[in-house]
């Protein structure tokens, strides 16, 4: 009869802190992916010029397109932090409700990027026209499937709070997916300012 | 069975940490497509506007959303971070170097 709820909710707490050895593991992963990204870029940057007569990344990208791509995926960082806050709270409605906001400016964002994707491919321009359409697909695709993974992890992630409620290994599950999901707004972060923007830049068409 | 168990409150999140990164954030967002929509400087200094709103966001993202610092509960993933970017640099920096080198000895035209 020890457990009141109140020392259960601290027990949810704890688990949920980024400095528990799971949290830790599961960093190191995340700064494997970085390393991983950052080759994905170094690639961009080395081809983004190689067009070999095919388009050049003023004809086919859109500023419109990215802004709204980017504002989605800060949102969702926003949203997410919230969930965050409500799981501290012990909130459990709370939680599922910001998970959904966040699942559906991540399905927002990745829909966008599909319609670009296909909007390119279908001008001709597909990963292997150039060297530089093969690193953008590379690149930005890789970064497209984390969202894709991370949002099967979201939704897994609501339905364990709606049907088990507010355990330990839920909160330290909810943590990780905090970091991953926070993790791919920080990659955002990089591929906008590395392929986008100067792109456009370039392009004279921004 | 107290209720000392180990969250400290100091170190609970909350809503107004993560609004204060959102706008920070935000900002530092509009400023690179604000420059670019209206193509307010020239290309170079656009591209350095682009790199310093880049690295001032990350730091922020770093330290409202995934609440990094010097603590002792977070020295590990600063650390760990740390060694991730000195990794990068090395193989960013390095292969940067050798092609653009490679690329200048062969005399190849846009570069």
């Amino acid at each position: 009869m020890a457990s009141s709820p109140s020392h259960d909710l601290n027990r949810v707490r704890a688990a949920a802190r980024a400095d528990t050895e799971v949290n830790f593991g599961f960093w190191a992963y995340l700064m494997s992916d970085v390393v991983l990204f950052s080759m994905l870029f170094l690639a961009y940057v080395n081809l983004s010029q190689r067009y070999a007569g095919g388009p050049t990344p003023g004809e086919i990208f859109s500023l419109h397109g990215v802004f709204l791509e980017t504002m989605a995926l800060l949102a969702s960082s926003l949203t997410f932090g919230l969930a965050m806050v409500s799981l501290h709270q012990g909130k459990k409605n709370h939680i599922i409700g910001w998970l959904l906001a966040t699942f559906v400016l991540g399905a927002f964002f990745l829909w966008h990027e599909v319609s670009e994707f296909v909007h390119i491919i279908h001008e001709g321009a597909s990963f292997d026209r150039s060297g530089f359409l093969s690193a953008y697909f590379g690149l930005v695709g890789t970064h497209g499937a984390h969202v894709f993974f991370g949002m099967i992890w979201l939704l897994t992630m609501v339905a364990q709070v709606a049907l088990r409620g507010l355990t330990p290994a839920i909160g330290s599950r909810l943590a990780r997916l905090s970091l991953f999901w926070h993790f791919l707004d920080l990659v955002w972060i990089c591929v906008f300012s590395t392929v986008y923007l100067p792109g456009l830049i370039q392009g004279g068409s921004a | 069975m107290s209720h000392s168990d180990d969250a400290t409150p100091g170190h609970a999140p909350t809503a107004g940490a993560y609004i204060t990164g959102y706008l920070l954030a935000l900002v530092l967002t509009l400023i690179p497509f604000g420059a670019v929509y209206y193509e307010a400087f020239s290309s170079g200094v656009m591209l350095l506007v682009i790199a310093v709103t880049a690295i001032l966001q990350l730091c922020v993202h770093l330290r409202f959303f995934l609440h990094l610092d010097m603590s002792q509960e977070q020295r590990w993933n600063t650390i760990s971070v740390l060694f991730s970017v000195f990794t990068i640099f090395v193989m960013v920096g390095g292969t940067l170097w050798l092609f653009y080198s490679l690329y200048a000895r062969h005399m190849m035209v846009g570069y």
